[in-house]
C-alpha cells in the first residue's frame, strides 16, 4: 500500500494554526484588523498583478536573485578540521545563499516589499514597524521612502545604543525612530509598542512585522514573501550541481530567514535542516535567546509558540550578542517543525558566533552579520562530520557592516 | 444569582474599579475602593508584556513584578478580599500567558477557590476560545466563573455575535480603539455602541478606557450599566504608594456619587 506523502508545506490551517501553535491571540480591537488583513492578503495572493509587481521590485530594486556561492576556502578549512576530528577525507562542501547582497544588506527587505505592496492595496497611508538589529527597520524605512509613505520605527532603547549606524540610516531614509524604554528595552518591547500604536491607529496604519511571528496571517505571509530565498536556492542548486543539498542551515531570531530558505525544501525528504538559535552565554543559565531549546510553549505577540518565560508565565529577557536574535519567542511554524521532527534545532554561544564571524572574514572575504555568524558557527561544527561529497547550504542572510562596533568592542579594539 | 448578576440587577449603574495586584498595599487599596463605593472590583494580574495598556498601567505592572508579585500572590489577594467582602464581585483581568501557564483548568479552579466571579482575558479572542487546549472560557464556565469579553469600536455587527457567544457576567465595552490611558471617546459614540450591543444581548454593558473624572463617569452612567475606571486609580497607586488608600477613597467616592446618581439627574 502506498502511504500518502505527508506534506509539511500545507500549514497553517485556516485559523492560522501550525499544529497546536500559531493562531490569533490579540486584543479584540485588533481582531477585525487581522481578519481584514487576511482577507486582503488572500486577494493579493490570487492576483497575478500583485505577484508581478513583487517579482519586478525584487529583481530591479532589491537585486534578486541573490547568488548561490560555493565557499572554497571555508570548505578547505573545515576539511582540515574533519581530518583532525576523526573524519579523515570528510567534510562537506559549504555553499551560501547570498542574501547579504540584497539592497539594505539582509533578507528583511524581501518581506518589506511584499508587505508595503499589500499596505498600499489596502489604502493604508502610514507604516509602522519594530526592529531589533535595525535591519528590519532599515528595510521598512527604505520601502517607505521608495513609495513615499510616512514611517515610524519602534526600537528598544538598548538596541538604539547597540546599533547606532542603523538608527542613523533609518533617519536618513526619513523614518521616525522611537526608542522604547519599557521592559528590557529590546525587540520584544519594541513589538509591544508597535502593537499599541496599531491598536490606536487602526484606520490608516499598516504594521509591517519583521519576522515570521505575530498573529495569523503574519507568520504565513512573512514566510511566503521570504520563500523567494529557498525557491531560488533550490533552482540554483539543481542547475549548478544537478542535485539538492543535504543540509540547510540558518540562524533564527523570529525565524523568517530560516523559513524562507527551508519552506520550499520541506517536502524533499533527503534534505535535512538545522535552525540555529542564540545560546548567548550558554543554555544552562538564563542569558540566552534560545526559545525552542531553552523555553516552553506560551502566548505572546499574537501567537502560541515557544517562549522564554518563568513558571508564572512572565516573559524573561533573552540575551544574545546579536540584537537580531535577542527575542524571547520564535515564529509558530518553527515550534511546529520542531515538534514534528522535520527540522533540527541547535544553539550557538556569543563566543562561537564571534569565531564564526572572524572565520568567514578571513577565509572568504565576506563580513557577515552577527546573526548568520551563528549559522556559520553551527556549520563549522556539523560540516566536518559529513562526507566529502555532501553539500551544506547556509543562508548568509545579512552583512556585518552594522556589527563592526559590537565586534570591535568584544575583541577589545577601540575604533 | 451570582454576585455579578445581583450587582447589575440593581436599579442604579455600577462603578467598576481597576487596580493592579501587587502594586502597593493591595488589601488596603482594595478596601479603600469598596468603602468609597466601588460596586465591582477588577484586579489586574501583572504581566511583563501588557500590550493593550498605556504607560500608567504598564508602569503598575512593572512595579508589581519588580516587587516580586507571583500568580500565587494574586490568588491570595483575591482569597483574602473574598473573606473580607463576601458580597462584592471580584473580577481578575489580565493577559493569556500568565492565566494559561499551568493550563486553563488549573487557573479556573484556583480562581474559583479564591472566590473570583469573573475573568477578563485581554488576548484570547472568541476564535481561540473554544477548541484549543488553551481555551479559557469553557474551563471558567465549568467552574462557575463568568468569562467577560471585550467589545470595541472595531467590533462590527458581523463579529458581535461571536464575541457575545459564551460571554457571561457583563460585556466590557472598550470605548476607544486604543490602549488604556488618557484618550477619551465621545459620549455620542459610546451611546450608539452601547445601544447596538444591547440590541443583540441581555448582558449588562460596562464602559471603560479613558474614564478619569466624575463628570465623564456620570455621562457614561446615563447610557450604560457600568463605568470602569482604571488608569486614574492606578496612577494614584503609583504616585502615593503607602498613602494611596486615602487618595483612592477621595476619587472613588466622587466617582461613585456621580455614577450612582447619574440617572436621577437625567430623570429630573
Ligand atoms: C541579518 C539578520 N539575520 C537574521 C535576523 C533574525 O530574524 P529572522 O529569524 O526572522 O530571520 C535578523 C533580525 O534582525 C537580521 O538582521
Amino acid at each position: 500500500m502506498n502511504t500518502p506523502l505527508n506534506s509539511f508545506r500545507t500549514q497553517p490551517d485556516d485559523r492560522g494554526h501550525f499544529g497546536q501553535f500559531g493562531g490569533r491571540y490579540v486584543a479584540e480591537t485588533l481582531m477585525p484588523l487581522v481578519l481584514d488583513l487576511e482577507r486582503e492578503y488572500r486577494k493579493a495572493q490570487a492576483d497575478p498583478a500583485f505577484a508581478a509587481e513583487f517579482d519586478d521590485l525584487l529583481e530591479h530594486y532589491v537585486g534578486r536573485p541573490s547568488p548561490l556561492y560555493f565557499a572554497p576556502r571555508l570548505t578547505e578549512e573545515l576539511r582540515l578540521l574533519a581530518d583532525s576530528q576523526g573524519n579523515p577525507g570528510g567534510g562537506a562542501q559549504v555553499w551560501f545563499k547570498r542574501d547579504e547582497l540584497n539592497h539594505t544588506g539582509a533578507h528583511k527587505i524581501n518581506n518589506c516589499i511584499g508587505q508595503i505592496l499589500l499596505a498600499m492595496r489596502m489604502g493604508k497611508t502610514r507604516i509602522i514597524a519594530e526592529t531589533g538589529a535595525g535591519q528590519h527597520g532599515v528595510a521598512t524605512a527604505t520601502v517607505c521612502a521608495r513609495f513615499g509613505l510616512p514611517c515610524v520605527i519602534y526600537m528598544g532603547a538598548e538596541d538604539v545604543k547597540r546599533q547606532a549606524p542603523n538608527v542613523f540610516r533609518m533617519k536618513l531614509l526619513g523614518a521616525e525612530v522611537i526608542p522604547v524604554t519599557s521592559g528590557g528595552a529590546t525587540l520584544k518591547d519594541a513589538m509591544n509598542e508597535g502593537l499599541r500604536d496599531w491598536v490606536a491607529n487602526v484606520h490608516d496604519t499598516f504594521y509591517i512585522i519583521g519576522t515570521a511571528a505575530g498573529p495569523h496571517p503574519y507568520p504565513e505571509m512573512v514566510r511566503n514573501f521570504q520563500s523567494v530565498i529557498g525557491k531560488e536556492a533550490r533552482a540554483q542548486m539543481l542547475s549548478r550541481v544537478g542535485r539538492l543539498p543535504d543540509l540547510l542551515v540558518a540562524c533564527i531570531g523570529g525565524g523568517s530567514n530560516a523559513l524562507g530558505l527551508f519552506h520550499p525544501f520541506l517536502d524533499d525528504p533527503s534534505v535535512k535542516m538545522l535552525g540555529v538559535e542564540a545560546a548567548g552565554h550558554g543554555l544552562d543559565g538564563d542569558q540566552h535567546a534560545a526559545s525552542l531549546l531553552g523555553g516552553s510553549p506560551g502566548v505572546l505577540h499574537g501567537n502560541r509558540t515557544y517562549l522564554l518565560q518563568d513558571e508564572d508565565g512572565q516573559i524573561t529577557e533573552g540575551h544574545s550578542i546579536s540584537a537580531g536574535l535577542d527575542y524571547p519567542g520564535i515564529g509558530p511554524e518553527h515550534a511546529w517543525l520542531k515538534e514534528s521532527g522535520r527540522v533540527d534545532y541547535t544553539a550557538v554561544t556569543d563566543d562561537e558566533a564571534l569565531e564564526g564571524f572572524q572565520l568567514l572574514c578571513r577565509t572568504e572575504g565576506i563580513i557577515p552579520a552577527l546573526e548568520p555568524a551563528h549559522a556559520i558557527a553551527a556549520v563549522t561544527k556539523v560540516a566536518p562530520t559529513m562526507p566529502r561529497d555532501s553539500i551544506v547550504l547556509m543562508n548568509l542572510c545579512g552583512r556585518g557592516d552594522k556589527d563592526i562596533f559590537t565586534v570591535a568592542e568584544k575583541l577589545g579594539v577601540e575604533l | 444569582m451570582t454576585r455579578l448578576t445581583t450587582t447589575f440587577a440593581a436599579p442604579r449603574p455600577a462603578l467598576v474599579c481597576f487596580i493592579t495586584a501587587g502594586d502597593g498595599d493591595t488589601a488596603a487599596n482594595l478596601d479603600a475602593l469598596v468603602e468609597a463605593g466601588a460596586d465591582v472590583i477588577e484586579l489586574g494580574m501583572p504581566f511583563t508584556d501588557p500590550m493593550a495598556d498605556g504607560p500608567a498601567i504598564q508602569s503598575a505592572n512593572l512595579r508589581s513584578l519588580g516587587a516580586g508579585t507571583t500568580t500565587a500572590d494574586v490568588l491570595r489577594y483575591a482569597t483574602d478580599f473574598r473573606a473580607r467582602h463576601p458580597q462584592v464581585p471580584l473580577v481578575l483581568m489580565g493577559y493569556a500567558n500568565p492565566m494559561v501557564r499551568r493550563g486553563p483548568e488549573w487557573f479556573a479552579e484556583a480562581a474559583a477557590q479564591a472566590g473570583v466571579d469573573g475573568v477578563i482575558c485581554v488576548d484570547i479572542p472568541p476564535e481561540e476560545d473554544f477548541d484549543s487546549p488553551w481555551a479559557l472560557g469553557p474551563a471558567l464556565r465549568a467552574h462557575g466563573i463568568a468569562p467577560i469579553r471585550l467589545a470595541t469600536p472595531t467590533t462590527d455587527a458581523a463579529r458581535l455575535p461571536q464575541v457575545l457567544d459564551g460571554s457571561e457576567g457583563f460585556l466590557y465595552y472598550v470605548s476607544v480603539a486604543g490602549i488604556t490611558g488618557k484618550q477619551q471617546a465621545l459620549i455620542e459614540s459610546i451611546e450608539a455602541n452601547v445601544a447596538r450591543i444591547k440590541q443583540s444581548s441581555d448582558l449588562p454593558v460596562a464602559v471603560g478606557f479613558g474614564v478619569r473624572t466624575p463628570e465623564q463617569a456620570a455621562a457614561i452612567a446615563k447610557v450604560a450599566d457600568g463605568v470602569v475606571v482604571g488608569s486614574a486609580l492606578v496612577e494614584i497607586c503609583g504616585e502615593y504608594g503607602a498613602a494611596a488608600p486615602a487618595k483612592l477613597k477621595e476619587l472613588t467616592s466622587a466617582l461613585a456619587a456621580a455614577v450612582h446618581t447619574a440617572r436621577q439627574e437625567h430623570a429630573a
